[in-house]
């Protein structure tokens, strides 16, 4: 049997008296990409802050790689090899596009200034925003955010990457141009765990949906089975609100 | 008649400009970001700066005594006023930061004592402090010196100069330390989080990524700091150095002329200040960010 890229076993996290994670437990393996749904406040998005230790959880394990997410310079390890993208893009603000995918290079991957530019312009051609290399992100259009975002996680060449909401915070006319660099990743084997709503996304890329509400994962299976026959009544009731949308 | 065109257009150069669209397409290539264009008209207030130092090269100029004379005596004391400040407002940009820094700190010792710090410091007068560095610090170091018999620290001679610095030092970088606080916080944590997701410590995040951007925040009240400074430090005259306020007391005590020499003092401070502030608005526009 294969060894799981991400290995979480049983994790559990608290915000104060609000039990977030109640024993989550999951296995990927390298090229999966895994889907997370549920409603608003199920711990999703906790879950995957947790596996690049941005949220600190309280109990359990969670592995990344064959590294053990504990000391400092284990986590900076892993961040290392796992890309996040935000809902809320988190370009820096001060610096263009192209320097947004440089500075990390440069900083933690010690790459030259020239190399560091010629991957982050590739990067760029890839996302399909090679003329704006140059401006700043207030300059862009949140699909373009989005996807220099993507891009700027790419640069480090992470093993994982992790997609926290990417198309909630744009319009709809954009968020197709997010999807089909998202898409293109997935085709490429790239290991993914999207929290998304996005059910087109899901049925065309991803080998596993799991549906997670109250801090715990409710159900799982491939994503056509899970949309159109949920086992779980919780499962149910969620997608028939939102597939009515 | 001039005509009323001239005025309102004098009028309207002094507006702001409104941030020009950007969204054409190819993206122009911009030297500045969106929220930090550049000011292309001269300062409108550098006229005050113009007219006060008129006024003061007329007096001089004009009435030499006793002008002239005060100008000679005090100029000495001018230079020490500027020095102090910046020399005082470099280690105060140094502490405050480690202060600010400290104030956010998620280590509960080091958020502890840099808290500790501002309370304490920003609960007593400047004068009270500037005091109590010059007279009470040499007598614990002496008393202490004696204690361990440390020959080097038990006579220790003061040095006012440098007790001043460290009073002033003490004191505003408190204020600068809250400053700091302020400006990293209102950068929004999704800037930290997406540098750390990318590997980058939390040095490096804050050097790289976050501080650059508070920068734009702070410069305004940093300057105003600065200011603040530049007239605090006639305080230091009570406590044995020799700046532009005690030089004007010892004018003043040879030849009882208290109007003349005040209102000098009084315009340099002035000219002081008002250059100050041209160069801090100056530098806010000049910032890429």
């Amino acid at each position: 049997m294969v060894k799981p890229i991400i290995h979480i076993e049983n994790v559990h996290k608290h915000f104060g008296r609000i039990h977030a994670l109640r024993g989550v437990s999951l296995d990927v393996n390298v090229g999966e990409v895994v889907v997370i749904l549920g409603p608003s406040g199920s711990g999703k998005s906790t879950l995957l802050r947790c596996i690049n230790h941005l949220e600190v959880y309280d109990s359990g394990t969670i592995e990344v790689d064959g590294i053990l997410l504990k000391t400092a310079q284990n986590i900076n390890t892993v961040r290392r090899e796992v890309g996040m993208v935000f809902q809320s893009f988190n370009l820096f603000a001060h610096l263009t596009a192209l320097q947004n995918l440089t500075l990390a290079q440069r900083k933690v991957r010690k790459r030259s200034k020239a190399e560091a530019e010629k991957i982050a312009r590739d990067l760029l051609k890839k996302v399909g925003i090679t003329e704006k290399a140059d401006s700043y992100p207030a300059q862009l259009s949140g699909g373009q955010q989005q996807r220099v975002a993507i891009a700027r996680a790419l640069a480090m060449n992470p093993k994982i990457m992790l997609f926290d909401e990417p198309t909630s915070a744009l319009d709809p006319e954009m968020i197709k141009e997010v999807l089909d660099v998202m898409l293109a990743l997935a085709k490429e084997g790239m290991t993914m765990v999207v929290v998304s709503h996005e059910m087109g996304f899901a049925r065309a890329a991803a080998s596993r949906a799991i549906f997670m509400d109250e801090g715990q994962i409710v159900e799982e299976g491939k994503p056509d089975k899970l949309f159109t026959n949920p086992t779980q009544e919780r499962t149910k009731l969620f997608l028939s609100k939102v597939l009515q949308i | 008649m001039p005509s009323d065109g001239f005025f309102r257009n004098l009028w309207r150069s002094f507006q702001k400009k409104p941030p020009e669209i950007l969204e054409q397409s190819p993206t122009p290539k911009l030297n500045f970001i969106p929220g930090a264009e550049p000011r292309e008209k001269l300062d409108p207030w550098w006229w005050l700066v113009v007219a006060v130092a008129v006024l003061l090269v007329l007096l001089i100029a004009l009435k030499p005594d006793p002008y002239w004379d005060i100008f000679l005596f005090v100029r000495d004391g001018l230079a020490i006023t500027v020095e102090l400040t910046v020399i005082s407002f470099v280690f105060i940009i140094i502490v405050g930061l480690i202060g600010g820094l400290g104030r956010i700190a998620k280590n509960p010792v080091i958020h502890f004592i840099a808290s500790l710090y501002v309370e304490i410091i920003r609960g007593i007068p400047l004068l009270v402090q500037l005091i109590w560095w010059y007279y009470a610090a040499p007598a614990l170091i002496k008393e202490i010196g004696q204690a361990i018999h440390w020959d080097f620290m038990a006579n220790y001679v003061a040095n006012p100069f440098i007790l001043a610095v460290v009073g002033l030092v003490v004191c505003y970088g408190a204020y600068m330390a809250e400053i700091f606080r302020a400006g990293i916080q209102s950068i929004p944590k999704g800037q930290m989080e997406a540098s750390r997701s990318l590997g980058m410590s939390y040095l490096q995040s804050m050097i790289h990524v976050v501080l650059p951007q508070a920068i734009r925040v702070v410069l305004p009240p940093v300057g105003n700091e600065f200011i603040m400074l530049l007239k605090d430090t006639s305080l230091v005259s009570v406590v044995a150095v020799a700046d532009l306020t005690r030089r004007g007391r010892e004018f003043m005590a040879a030849h009882f002329n208290p109007l003349t020499v005040w209102t000098l003092i009084a315009l340099l401070y002035l000219v002081l200040t008002l250059v100050a502030a041209r160069f801090i608005s100056w530098l806010e526009t000049r910032r890429k960010y």
